[in-house]
């Protein structure tokens, strides 16, 4: 897959601004970003669902557009919001988005029973879905994206709401895929996810591309800078602020109470840090440098903002 | 096509899973057609009407309107007369209820005294008719009687003129003129009225549901499938049209073997259903393109159904009530479709519906064009 200058405007929103990234066969491919960051106008345009102002996407060498109706075939979407008929049973939601993707009878029927093995609904599979879980009904809304043997799939925050255990297996069904060369397009808030699946990650923020390369390369940008995570009885915002004028830290963002600020060597600078907090501290974590680090000191935001 | 039976299919299957659809589509139009059936097709067939008759004058005049003038009508089967020796006795039965009024004739009638109607309260239907028919008798006579002052002597005897006006004594007061060929049984219409009416109704599913699918989230993957916008629409109106058809095929048997409705030619009906069900299909679609969520579009749609299903005669024959209403009833597909089984009724072929039909395929064509062109704009998310 391959995405060059994407552009698209809501009225005076831009929501997506001369985005570019690829994605090569078998590669796991993160698009981190807050809410709002343009993540999912990004994968609707790319899995054809939406136009682009300007720009262009190919996927297997071929143009997406909404109207390229053959194209698409390429793509596997599994959207956001489930998207699954709750009066049909689960075997029956796969086999109309087997067909509906062009699969002939006899390979719908294989592919189906194929499917529901990975991700474990087998037993449950002539039950109605309104009668699923919400994990089961993540796991069936990833599998209906499956059926046709995509060679992209394009995952948009497919573990929102997800008990562990579902989540855990939702990221091993994904990690198989990408092992039997499936290209995938992640989206996510949850670092951990990206750390654990993603080959590539660009983050996304306010519709521009600020930054792309592997988990090492994106971490290492951020220098060996510390995460240290301050929670605080009171006027976090203040301390915040002392703590960005003050030469032991910078980028310190606020989240309720919590305060996170990066250090370049946390165990050094931390009896000062505390020294200037007082006793308003109530918790001190610290953490070696990881994506939310990057993400924090290239947009000064969290990701779960 | 294959993918247009494709999501019809999958609609059709939810649709079928839920009750409602057969109470809607099935249950409640037979229903309401044979509870429609049992009242109006008892006050459409009456029992005649019954009246007492108290001659007091027992002239040659009073006789020819006891004994030639109500028996006539008597034969016809429309009334029922008892003669009786008195006036107590004759107003005795009216207030009694046992007749439906009493005609009176006073000694003296014509010249010098008339005809009473002593009225049963219980039945004022009855007593205007019984003064429709006395009422006719009188004019008839005093016509009989200008004629006669108006002959000049020697033109005849008296006799003749007597023998005369008694030949012209007979009026024609009733007379059944209702066409038998062009008008629908009660059976028939009460069970089309209903099966149009609630066609508008199973029809609604197909459409609105495209307003589902954005709800539920599913639109964004048909959308993201590979297969054309229009696609999905025409599935879409496809299942509209299906559930359309299942609902009248079943209407149009049950309602045939239940009720004794006689729809007319099969090759005419199904011609009519099938343009029916495209007018009524392309409504609805236009109802749901306006509507922002599925509850909207379910209660717009409702509201458009009602008011189209009252002014089309679906409940009654509204152009029976002639004037502006009678033109304003063509404005409904319901109306047309109604008048394409009249013009089939009593036995006419199939290409007697064709006008109809062609109104109906017009309503048709200009709902789904428009339909189309603003549902389009809601498959793009």
């Amino acid at each position: 897959m391959s995405c060059h200058d994407l552009r698209r405007n809501y009225g005076k929103l831009v929501a997506v601004n001369g985005v570019s990234f690829d994605i090569r066969p078998a590669e796991t491919y993160g698009l981190l970003g807050p809410n709002g960051a343009g993540k999912t106008t990004v994968i609707s345009i790319i899995a054809g669902v939406l136009q682009a102002d300007a720009g262009q996407v190919t996927v297997a060498g071929r143009p997406i557009t909404p109207r390229a109706i053959g194209a698409k075939a390429a793509i596997g979407y599994v959207p956001q919001e489930l998207a699954l008929y709750p009066d049909l049973t689960g075997r029956e939601n796969l086999r109309f988005f087997a067909k509906l993707y062009g699969l002939r009878s006899s390979e719908t029927k294989r592919r189906v029973d194929e499917v529901l093995g990975i991700i474990g609904l087998s037993e449950r599979a002539g039950q109605l879905v309104s009668t699923y879980s919400g994990g089961m009904k993540r796991r069936l809304n990833i599998a209906a994206g499956l059926l046709h043997r995509p060679n992209l799939l394009i995952l948009d925050e497919p573990t929102v709401g997800v008990d562990p255990q579902s989540r855990n297996a939702i990221l091993g069904n994904i990690e198989t895929l990408a092992r039997e060369g499936m290209a995938v397009l992640y989206t996510t808030h949850y670092m951990e996810e990206a750390q654990r699946l993603c080959d590539r990650v660009g983050v996304l923020d306010e519709g521009k591309l600020i930054a792309e390369g592997t988990v090492r390369e994106l971490t290492a940008m951020v220098g060996e800078q510390d995460r240290v995570r301050l929670t605080v009885a009171a006027e976090p915002q203040e301390l915040a602020r002392r703590l960005n004028a003050s030469d032991l830290g910078h980028s310190a963002a606020v989240d309720g109470n919590e305060i996170t600020l990066l250090v370049k060597d946390a165990p050094t600078a931390l009896p000062a840090i505390l020294d200037l907090a007082g006793q308003t501290v109530r918790s001190v974590i610290v953490e070696e440098p990881d994506l939310e680090a990057v993400f924090l000191h290239l947009t000064g935001k969290s990701l779960r903002d | 096509m294959k993918t247009i039976l494709l999501i019809a299919g999958k609609d059709l299957r939810q649709r079928l899973r839920d009750r409602s659809a057969y109470l809607q589509a099935i249950v409640l139009p037979l229903a309401l057609a044979f509870i429609y059936n049992l009242i109006f097709g008892s006050a459409a067939t009456p029992r005649p009407f019954e009246y007492a008759v108290a001659d007091l004058d027992r002239g040659l005049v009073s006789q020819a309107f006891t004994n030639q003038v109500l028996p006539s009508i008597e034969q016809d089967g429309y009334i029922k007369i008892r003669l009786v020796g008195t006036r107590e006795e004759a107003a005795s039965l009216a207030k009694e209820g046992t007749v439906d009024a009493a005609f009176v004739v006073q000694q003296g009638f014509p010249s010098t005294a008339g005809i009473d109607i002593v009225a049963s309260p219980d039945s004022p239907t009855g007593v205007e008719v019984a003064r429709s028919i006395a009422r006719s008798f009188v004019s008839e006579l005093n016509a009989v009687q200008l004629a006669v002052a108006a002959t000049k002597p020697g033109d005849a005897t008296q006799d003749e003129l007597v023998q005369r006006a008694l030949a012209t004594a007979s009026p024609l007061l009733v007379r059944d003129i209702s066409a038998q060929e062009k008008i629908l049984s009660l059976q028939t219409y009460f069970a089309a009225g209903m099966a149009v009416f609630f066609l508008f109704f199973t029809v609604q599913y197909g459409v609105s549901s495209i307003l589902d699918e954005r709800n539920l989230g599913t639109l964004v993957r048909l959308l993201a499938a590979p297969i054309p916008a229009r696609t999905i629409l025409a599935g879409k109106l496809a299942t509209s049209f299906l559930l359309g058809l299942i609902s009248m095929a079943l209407l149009v048997v049950a309602t045939s073997l239940l009720m004794g409705a006689e729809w007319g030619d099969p090759a005419g009906v199904a011609l009519l259903i099938i343009c029916g069900i495209l007018a009524a299909t392309g409504v609805t679609a236009v109802v749901a393109s306006l509507a922002r969520t599925p509850e909207s579009a379910g209660s717009w749609q409702a509201v458009t159904a009602v008011v189209l299903g009252l002014l089309g005669g679906a409940f009654f024959p509204i152009s029976q009530v002639g004037g502006i209403m009678s033109t304003l009833s063509l404005l409904t597909p319901h109306a047309w479709f109604l008048r394409g089984l009249s013009d089939m009724a009593g036995g006419a072929s199939a290409l007697a519906v064709l006008p109809s039909a062609a109104a109906l395929l017009a309503f048709a064509a200009a709902t789904i064009g428009i339909a189309v062109i603003r549902l389009s704009k809601v498959l793009q998310p």
